[in-house]
């Protein structure tokens, strides 16, 4: 049996609304999955799901062989806003797992010293040595969500998941942030599932893609990368890249209308 | 350097509305039993100050201990409304209804239960300043974005955990906010009271100058409120800056 396993998992909303239908996934421990697909393809309802935030309506979730059946033990998670708290400097938010995290939250009040060493380690291998007693405000987007990645990684979680956590950021600042966290990836080695509808994204950190159809979000295809890492950067502007984000593109669907047959282009 | 400048602006208006109200006063000629000059309102309080002092202390420690009732329950009941859907349902037109209530009005109630004097003042203090308290700290915790919470619910936090780490600070600044607003309230409940019904505190010495035509030390009462006002609202700023500065940085940027 997998690491993660999701069997004919659906979700509705009190509303009546199905977000994702029949959805099944194998993810094996150490795999970098990404999950892509249009807005509102449930992509997110799946990491809730997975991380136990909200229970499917059937089917099932199955972490180590045990069904979800709320928030898991050893799971870290990004968001798309960086949700840092501006009350605290940037070294307590990153801390903030141990303090709430049954199996450290103990030895944590005994002994801090030792984590938050590793706080500095983790800060320093994203870029932040120097900011640990900054104030968040201080910190630009980009910082800020390097910082919320320390955070979801701090209490050494075997599951990552990230919902988006790089589309609020310009392109630039996207691209160092992906190396950032091919590094944190490759040192730690956790099953990491990132939400994205960027394909580039998806292709140059992923082992795995499912991409998903909309409403209700199914899974609708999968295709694996096998690029050795450290992938550089300049990856992303070679064929064989290119190659793959087109195919996943064309999987996903909206390239079937040619340009020339657009109305109104050109306002 | 700007802290100083700030503070020059601040005391230089009010030293300037002073000297405004002194010059207008002597230059219409208006006789002091009808507005005394602020020379003449301070000369007032001069031959009685003892008196005054014990006049002044009554209404601090009234305005204060209502003040401090205000504050807990305040506390309580904005927590209760902020957090559960039923009670607040339940409890709002209430408080909204009663706070709608002059409290002027009440005074002679309260008077028929606790006599005259100080009871009475603590709690229109404490009824009048509640309600900012209560509307803030409920809107305070409703207001905590979704996202924070989960932050702390994905890693399997309980609610109590959650609860002191991001809504108790979150709608710290709220709490803040009302308090400069609750403590000058709770200086006109106590004054209020003290004018109707009390033989004690700056009200109550205000009523019987007042009766006297000593229309200069009505003022000196007047000034002396104002004083405390500032200087309690002056204390909850500080503690404001120092416990909640994160909530204002744009102001230091």
């Amino acid at each position: 049996m997998s690491f993660i396993e999701l069997s004919n998992v659906s979700l509705r909303y009190d509303n009546g609304y199905l977000a994702v239908e029949g959805v099944n996934l194998s993810i094996a421990q150490g795999e970098f999955v990404a999950l892509v697909g249009p807005s509102g393809c449930g992509k997110s309802t799946l990491l809730r799901v997975i991380s136990g935030l909200r229970p499917p309506s059937t089917g099932s979730a199955t972490v180590h062989g045990q069904v979800v059946r709320g928030p898991v033990a050893s799971i870290g998670m990004a968001f798309q806003n960086p949700t840092l708290m501006p009350w605290r400097t940037v070294l307590q938010n990153i801390l903030l797992p141990l303090e709430v995290c049954a199996q450290h939250k103990r030895q944590y009040r005994q002994n801090p010293k030792p984590y938050i060493e590793a706080a500095r380690e983790l800060m320093a291998s994203v870029g932040l040595s120097g900011f640990e007693n900054a104030q968040v405000w201080e910190l630009s987007g980009g910082m800020q969500q390097r910082a919320s990645l320390c955070r979801a990684l701090i209490h050494q979680p075997e599951i990552l998941l990230l919902d988006e956590p790089f589309s609020a950021l310009d392109a630039f600042t996207r691209e160092e942030l992906w190396q950032a966290m091919q590094v944190l990836y490759m040192s730690r080695k956790p099953t990491v599932i990132l939400v994205t509808h960027d394909l580039r994204e998806a292709v140059y950190l992923s082992d795995t893609i499912y991409t998903m159809s909309t409403r209700p979000g199914k899974i609708a295809y999968s295709r694996k990368v096998e690029f050795p890492r450290p992938r550089p950067l300049e990856l992303t502007y070679s064929d064989d890249f290119a190659h793959i984000v087109r195919e996943l593109r064309e999987q996903i669907g909206g390239m079937r209308t040619p340009i020339s047959g657009l109305k109104g282009v050109g306002a | 350097m700007k802290r100083s400048r700030d503070t020059l602006v601040a005391a230089g208006a009010s030293v300037g509305l002073f000297v405004v109200w002194e010059l207008a006063v002597r230059l219409f000629k208006i006789p002091p039993f009808v507005l005394p000059a602020p020379s003449q309102a301070i000369e007032s309080l001069l031959p009685v100050w003892g008196v005054v002092m014990g006049h002044a202390w009554q209404t601090l420690w009234t305005t204060l201990a209502g003040f401090g009732i205000a504050v807990a329950t305040g506390v309580l009941l904005g927590a209760a409304v902020g957090t559960s859907r039923p009670l607040n349902l339940a409890l709002y037109p209430i408080l909204v209804g009663f706070n709608s209530v002059p409290k002027a009005a009440l005074v002679p109630v309260l008077v028929l239960w606790f006599g005259i004097g100080t009871v009475p003042a603590i709690l229109t203090a404490f009824l009048i300043s509640f309600f900012p308290i209560v509307v803030n700290v409920a809107t305070g915790l409703a207001a905590v974005p979704p996202e924070l919470r989960e932050v702390l619910r994905v890693l399997g936090s309980s609610r109590l955990e959650a609860f002191t780490r991001v809504s108790i600070p979150f709608s710290l600044p709220y709490f803040f906010a009302s308090l400069k607003v609750a403590i000058t309230l709770a200086f006109v409940g106590a004054v209020i009271s003290e004018i109707a019904a009390s033989q004690k505190g700056i009200g109550y010495m205000m009523t019987s100058a007042s009766s006297q035509f000593n229309v200069p030390l009505v003022f000196g009462g007047l000034l002396l409120i104002a004083l405390m006002g500032i200087a309690l609202y002056a204390l909850f700023a500080i503690l404001e800056r120092r416990l909640v500065g994160w909530a204002y940085r744009s102001q230091n940027v």
